[in-house]
């Protein structure tokens, strides 16, 4: 699927299958959006930050859920967030990918005995990515967008936009066939 | 600190002229006034100039189910005259209601929510009593002690696949059985050893 690139005396060029290219594209310039519930989101911004710079891998903040490709779940989330969290997911356009930083958004963390916390992200979103740590250290936050990417690389991404290819990681709320969470 | 605190509080109950339950032991003065009287006491520890209570710190909810009451509590602060009290009212467990104090520090509009959200008191005067922690069509009142959570909030589970459910209320006022007590009598030449450990025990 990779594609290769050939370089011949007057330039180069790439060779591969068109998913291979599209799929070149599309994670180097995987955009995340600007989004955060707790003292995790502290680590968010670092890692967009010039030590880590996941600038270098293409991927910027966006401020708007609809230009975003990721939504990192980075903190506690409470059921009142819940429902608002599942709106600015359902407004991100496909393909989109979700991870769960953070002890919190695994598995409610140290808030798990709450009676107002969410007892793991995945309980509402499908989630590709889990990072342990509380909060992660910004490295390990990259290591986890580089997942995102490494997963997108080996994505049968046409076959995924004309619906022909069934996800690994069902949503737990499908949009259609299930009453809304907002 | 303390003979002042004990002034505060009698100038309280003149002006009430109510007899307050008052200590002092408890480090800021801490007073419990009748429920019907709640509001105008909180007027009365404003407005009064000797007193001049400008700032609610907090005001929370403690439930009670053994005495059958829901306590109000507040703490207030005074910044002109540096002085601090605790006023506390009792109201019915099985049907909390209490005047709402948002009239006299605006503060206590979201105080007044949140003891709502988690005790269910209905503060009646309130310009706005919704939920504050927990979404709207929350079911139940979580910090009452015979709270029971649902199952699901909208689809989502409240506990994780394969958890246990977590216990709430009734369940805590099971007394800890007490097994270390034996064990200290069986090792009385340990010397602070056994202390130790009765200790610990004390402490859980």
């Amino acid at each position: 699927m990779t594609p290769t690139i050939e370089r011949g005396p007057e330039g180069g060029f790439a060779v591969g299958p068109i998913d291979g290219l599209l799929n070149l594209a599309r994670k180097h310039s995987l955009w995340y959006l600007l989004f955060g519930t707790a003292c995790c989101a502290i680590e968010l911004m670092q890692t967009g930050g010039p030590r880590t710079d996941t600038d270098r891998f293409g991927m910027v903040f966006r401020s708007t859920p609809r230009q975003a490709d990721v939504l990192v779940l980075a903190g506690t989330i409470s059921y009142k967030m819940a429902s608002r969290i599942r709106l600015l997911y359902d407004q991100m356009a496909e393909p989109k990918y979700v991870i769960a930083m953070g002890s919190c958004a695994n598995t409610g963390g140290l808030f798990q005995e709450s009676y107002a916390v969410v007892k793991g992200g995945d309980l509402f979103l499908p989630v590709d990515v889990y990072i342990p740590g509380c909060p992660p250290r910004p490295e390990s936050l990259c290591e986890g967008l580089m997942l995102i990417q490494q997963k997108i690389e080996r994505e049968p991404w046409l076959k995924k936009a004309w619906g022909k290819y069934k996800s690994d990681k069902p949503d737990p709320m499908p949009t259609e066939g299930c009453e809304p969470l907002r | 600190m303390t003979t002042a605190s004990k002034e505060i509080c009698k100038k309280l109950a003149d002006k009430l002229g109510v007899v307050l339950d008052f200590r002092e032991e408890a480090g800021d003065p801490w007073a419990l006034i009748p429920a019907e009287r709640w509001k105008q006491a909180c007027l009365t520890a404003r407005d009064e100039p000797e007193l001049s209570f400008n700032f609610l710190r907090s005001l929370c909810g403690v439930d009670r189910p053994d005495d059958g009451v829901i306590e109000v509590v507040a703490h207030l602060f005074s910044y002109q005259h540096r002085h601090a009290l605790v006023i506390h009212t009792n109201t019915d467990r099985s049907a909390s209601r209490l005047e709402s104090v948002s009239s006299v520090w605006p503060a206590a509009i979201w105080h007044e929510r949140e003891t709502f959200d988690l005790f269910g008191v209905d503060f009646t005067g309130n310009p706005d009593l919704r939920r504050i922690l927990l979404p709207e069509d929350w079911v139940g009142h979580p910090l009452l002690k015979d709270y029971e959570e649902p199952d699901s909030y909208r689809g989502i589970p409240t506990t994780r696949p394969g958890y246990e459910k977590k216990k709430f209320g009734p369940q805590l006022k099971k007394p800890a059985p007490k097994k270390p007590a034996p064990k200290v009598e069986k090792k009385p030449e340990g010397g602070e050893a056994p202390k130790g450990t009765a200790g610990s025990a004390e402490q859980k």
